[in-house]
């Protein structure tokens, strides 16, 4: 499996070919750097590490520096891994960037959500809430019922209720490359991508297809 | 490295630059022909919609612009056009109105006579 990672900028819109309008969330993708390969004979499993985000020597601490020293690579802000069988393929120090995929792939994005603080019922599990009239006064969007009475005697476990909503890492699935430039590191994927501009996501080939 | 609202900008420049017409520097109150293409089965004819704009949004490579014209029996009929979408063949204005606001939404009220625009000739 091939993977990269990249910064999400924002989104935009281009034209198709028979002038409808396709949403784009532009990523700027790379340069990359192969900082690790694990193998399933030294770690188990098989993957490559990718470091992005090239930032000053000073801002990393010693741990990382070390790391990063041994590979090779420049200084990167953010190291994560890929799993890929195929690690042999890549050799450490080795750049990765936007031309590993091409216009039409169906990909996976990964990134972090927005979070959304605590969050009631109503919207972080879509619950319909209560009445609004019709003599309630307290209950527009409440749960309602968490369980029976004395049998169970408890709230069952996984009973959904409110609480900390996003800031979760979230997959999108089987979306596809809109556009491609190598030379500005850009990657632009049709439809709408997980967290915040300016976040991290890893973009790879796409798990179901 | 550029900021990420360059690279936005840069992506909608590309994609404004592959038209073949060149947009007029469109405002509120213009009378405008607008030639759209229109795809029927495998033919593809040019119809043209010819009305006053009455409002204007967005910016970069999502603009749009709405056309009001009054079309037979007084029925007012409004579209609204993207402005750099290649369904837009070309736009052609006719001929610009002295207007003092910027959507012209009280068009809709009025009728006849009363719904007229006073012409704006441009200094060239």
């Amino acid at each position: 499996m091939k993977g990269i990672l990249g910064k999400k900028l924002g989104m935009t819109q281009i034209f198709g070919d028979d002038g409808t309008v396709i949403p784009i969330t532009l990523i700027e993708a790379g340069p990359c750097y192969v900082t690790q390969k694990k193998t399933a004979e030294t770690d188990t499993y098989n993957a490559i590490q990718l470091g992005f985000g090239e930032t000053e020597k000073r801002k990393l601490n010693q741990p990382k520096l070390g790391h990063l020293g041994k590979s090779g690579s420049p200084m990167v802000r953010h190291l994560r891994e890929i799993r890929t069988s195929d690690a042999g393929d890549y050799e450490i120090g080795q750049k990765v960037d936007a031309s590993i995929f091409k216009v039409g792939d169906i990909v996976d994005v990964v990134g972090t959500s927005k979070g959304k603080g605590f969050a009631g019922v109503v919207k972080r599990h879509h619950f319909a809430g209560g009445p609004k009239t019709h003599g309630q006064s307290d209950r527009w969007r409440s749960s309602g019922s968490v369980g029976a009475g004395t049998t169970p005697g408890h709230v069952l476990k996984g009973q959904r209720m409110a609480g900390r909503m996003g800031n979760d890492r979230v997959t999108v699935q089987n979306i596809k490359v809109a556009l491609v430039d190598v030379e500005k590191n850009l990657i632009a994927v049709r439809g709408s991508i997980p967290g915040s501009n300016n976040s991290l996501v890893i973009i790879h080939e796409s798990v179901k297809k | 490295m550029p900021h990420a609202s360059e690279l936005i900008q840069a992506v909608e420049y590309q994609e404004i630059q592959k038209l073949t017409d060149q947009r007029p520097d469109l405002q509120i109150g213009d009378t405008v022909n607008v030639n759209v293409k229109i795809v029927e089965g495998n033919r593809e004819r040019i119809q043209v919609f010819q009305g006053v704009v009455i409002a204007m949004r967005g910016h970069g490579v999502n603009k749009a612009f709405s056309v009001r014209r009054v079309a037979a029996h007084g029925i007012g009929v409004e579209r609204t056009f993207l402005f750099y979408s290649p369904r837009v063949e070309s736009i052609k204005v006719l001929r610009h109105a002295k207007v003092r606001r910027a959507k012209l939404y009280f068009l809709r009220d009025r009728s006849g006579k009363s719904a007229r625009l006073k012409e704006r000739r441009m200094t060239v």
